[in-house]
């Protein structure tokens, strides 16, 4: 009974269990010119083990979004749970990695002092701290160069220090805001590789703000689409890609496909205004 | 093409040597003790031999070298004579000096110029360069106080004040402990200090904030003249009370330079230690006070002179018979201006070397700061 009830339990944090979930989610600034409307209305459900891009124009509350999951902001209408929890309390509960747009390496600290922050923060030991580092500077393809400062670092390895980082400690849930949106194409390019590389060896549940197309379709199992003013989710598309996605992928009828309906979802977004 | 170089210093140089070498004798005839001929044509050999040294297309550091040793050698010929003759020096004595300070200026630009790659050699320049630089004040001013009799109230020769410094060290450093190790240091350290914990106060507890800081700008612009009496009647003329006035006065730099730093983190490093849950300590630590640490700095090295002058104008106003302070007051009413200078000289030593210890740990501190990475 009980190994059945393990294995039951096993089966719905596979399929099924939500990670995110938000019902009728508003968030609203006041400022000096009135009130803002960041977002409004937002229905959505992030699964266990997926990939999750949000995808839409600057100012449609893709970041605000998932700062929202990150309770570095508060939503002023709706519900929204992560693991179950109020955001607050997983955010306390250490249950999420943040990369930021930028590395936000501490220029003080060497790239494996930066990726023990956290873990000394949280007590870990010193030992754990040690075979963390190696492992996830490993994960990134950084190994060799934890005595290194991030300003000694390019553009794209301090990003990838700063995911090795978010990787170090153990959340399931990892939120992206833009990570590679200041490099340039074929860095881009390569690091989206291993990023899909590095989420089928950890098995994390991934929410990923961009506003490119291309990267949005081939990294995502369910790309949501939002438009502003107000902020809110116009389509939500489940990817009908295999899970082994090399780059050339992104010729494929089947690619192209999923990327004509972000466009067109997109655009819907944005017609009204016209 | 010529195969002399084209300098102006050399070739001014040259012109005013031999001006000089036309307007001697270097004295008016009344003075009492004359330049003898050997003194003279070394003089001219050493100058004139330099300045033609400078103009063959040799290898410069050989020229650098000639230079630096054969100007400087003639100067100190040609001043050394003075003393004796103040204000005996004539045309000819300042067109000579001058030939040797235009080689001199023609050697620095050489020495600076100079691309070397052995790390010890350029930390020599580094310091060659200034010295001549420092020099120079020093030789230009005994020159014109010695050579025009200025009067010895208004502006001792340096060589005098070197003199009265060293026949006076066991009074200037019996001074330097009183004041320095003293009032001084006790006083920066309690100051910054202070200054450092009531920054974090106000950072933590509102209520200080609100209620503390509009005070301590008050304190701030307390005139340290008015303070000093009021601090030698509450602690006594012993060191206590210009330990106090350095406090005060090393206090508010700390404290306002401590409050900008703990706001110079950005917001996304701490956006990171909000999503890590860390709490004010942890943060503290680990975030905002390292990123505080180039405004930390500042306000040392502000502290580092501003202690030291503190110190010294508290002695104006009461002290037991020994500090720099003092010495200088009592000194300055007995027309004893040389140790006023002495006195001068090791406040700027000591000011120097304070602020030198500050920057040394700023370097090592804040390495990773964008000014000092490259470097």
């Amino acid at each position: 009974m009980a190994s059945q009830q393990a294995g039951f339990d096993r089966h719905m944090a596979e399929n099924n269990f939500s990670v995110v979930s938000a019902r009728k989610l508003g968030l609203t600034f006041e400022t000096g010119d009135g009130p803002v409307h960041a977002l409004s209305d937002v229905d959505l459900e992030v699964k266990k083990g997926d990939f999750v891009s949000f995808i839409g124009p600057s100012g449609c509350g893709k970041t605000t979004f998932l700062r929202v999951i990150a309770d570095l902001e508060g939503a002023t209408a709706g519900e929204i749970t992560v693991n179950g929890m109020t955001p607050e309390n997983a955010r306390k509960s250490r249950s999420y990695g943040y990369v930021f747009q930028a590395p936000a390496l501490y220029p003080w600290r060497t790239i494996e002092k930066n990726i023990a922050l956290p873990l000394e923060i949280m007590n870990y030991t010193a030992a754990e701290r040690k075979e963390r580092i190696e492992r996830t500077l490993d994960l990134v393809n950084l190994a060799g160069f934890g005595k290194k400062y991030p300003w000694q670092l390019s553009g794209g390895m301090q990003q990838r220090a700063s995911i090795a980082r978010a990787l170090a400690f153990d959340a399931d849930l990892l939120l992206m805001d833009e990570p590679f949106g200041a490099l340039d194409e074929i860095v881009r390019d390569h690091l989206n590789e291993q990023l899909l590389k590095l989420w089928a060896r950890t098995q994390k549940t991934i929410c990923f703000v961009t506003h490119s197309i291309p990267e949005a379709v081939y990294l995502s199992t369910k790309i949501v689409v939002m438009s502003p003013r107000p902020g809110r989710v116009t389509d939500v598309i489940e990817s009908t890609l295999p899970k082994e996605r090399p780059l050339e992928i992104r010729e494929t009828p089947e690619f192209l496909a999923i990327a004509h309906r972000v466009r067109e979802g997109l655009r819907a977004g944005h017609s009204y205004e016209e | 093409m010529t195969i002399l170089k084209r300098s102006w210093q050399s070739w001014l140089a040259l012109a005013l040597a031999l001006a000089a070498l036309a307007t001697l004798p270097f004295l008016s005839a009344e003075a009492p003790f004359a330049y003898n001929p050997m003194r003279m044509f070394s003089i001219f050999v050493l100058t004139i031999g330099a300045t033609l040294v400078s103009l063959l297309p040799l290898p410069s550091v050989f020229v650098a070298v000639t230079l630096l040793v054969c100007a400087h050698f003639s100067t100190s010929l040609l001043i050394a004579r003075l003393a004796g003759n103040e204000g005996m020096a004539s045309t000819a004595f300042f067109l000579a000096l001058a030939a040797n300070w235009l080689l001199a200026w023609r050697c620095v630009s050489i020495l600076s110029a100079l691309k070397v790659r052995s790390k010890t050699v350029d930390g020599l320049l580094r310091l060659v360069i200034p010295a001549i630089f420092g020099a120079w004040i020093l030789i230009l001013w005994e020159a014109a106080t010695r050579g025009f009799g200025i009067p010895f109230i208004i502006l001792p020769p340096p060589s005098a004040i070197g003199v009265r410094f060293a026949s006076s060290i066991p009074t200037l450093w019996a001074d330097v402990q009183q004041t320095v190790f003293k009032a001084v240091i006790f006083g920066y350290l309690v100051g910054c200090a202070a200054g450092f914990a009531v920054a974090i106060l106000a950072d933590r507890i509102a209520f200080f904030r609100r209620g503390l800081l509009p005070i301590a700008n008050l304190m701030s612009a307390l005139p340290i003249i008015g303070v000093a009496p009021i601090m030698v009647m509450w602690f006594g003329f012993d060191w206590q009370s210009k330990a106090a006035v350095v406090i005060v006065m090393t206090f508010f730099p700390m404290l306002v330079n401590t409050i900008a730093g703990l706001s110079a983190a950005g917001s996304m490093e701490r956006d990171l230690m909000h999503s890590y849950a860390s709490d004010y300590w942890q943060t503290l630590t680990k975030l905002r006070l390292p990123a505080a640490m180039p405004f930390i700095f500042n306000a040392l090295k502000i502290n580092s002179t501003l202690a030291l002058i503190g110190a010294i104008v508290a002695e104006f106003f009461g002290t037991p018979i020994v500090g720099m302070g003092f010495r200088i007051s009592t000194e300055i009413g007995r027309m004893n201006v040389d140790m006023v200078w002495a006195e001068i000289a090791v406040a700027a030593l000591v000011g120097s070397v304070f602020y030198g210890v500050v920057a040394l740990g700023e370097r090592a501190t804040t390495f990773w700061h964008p000014s000092n990475r490259g470097g």
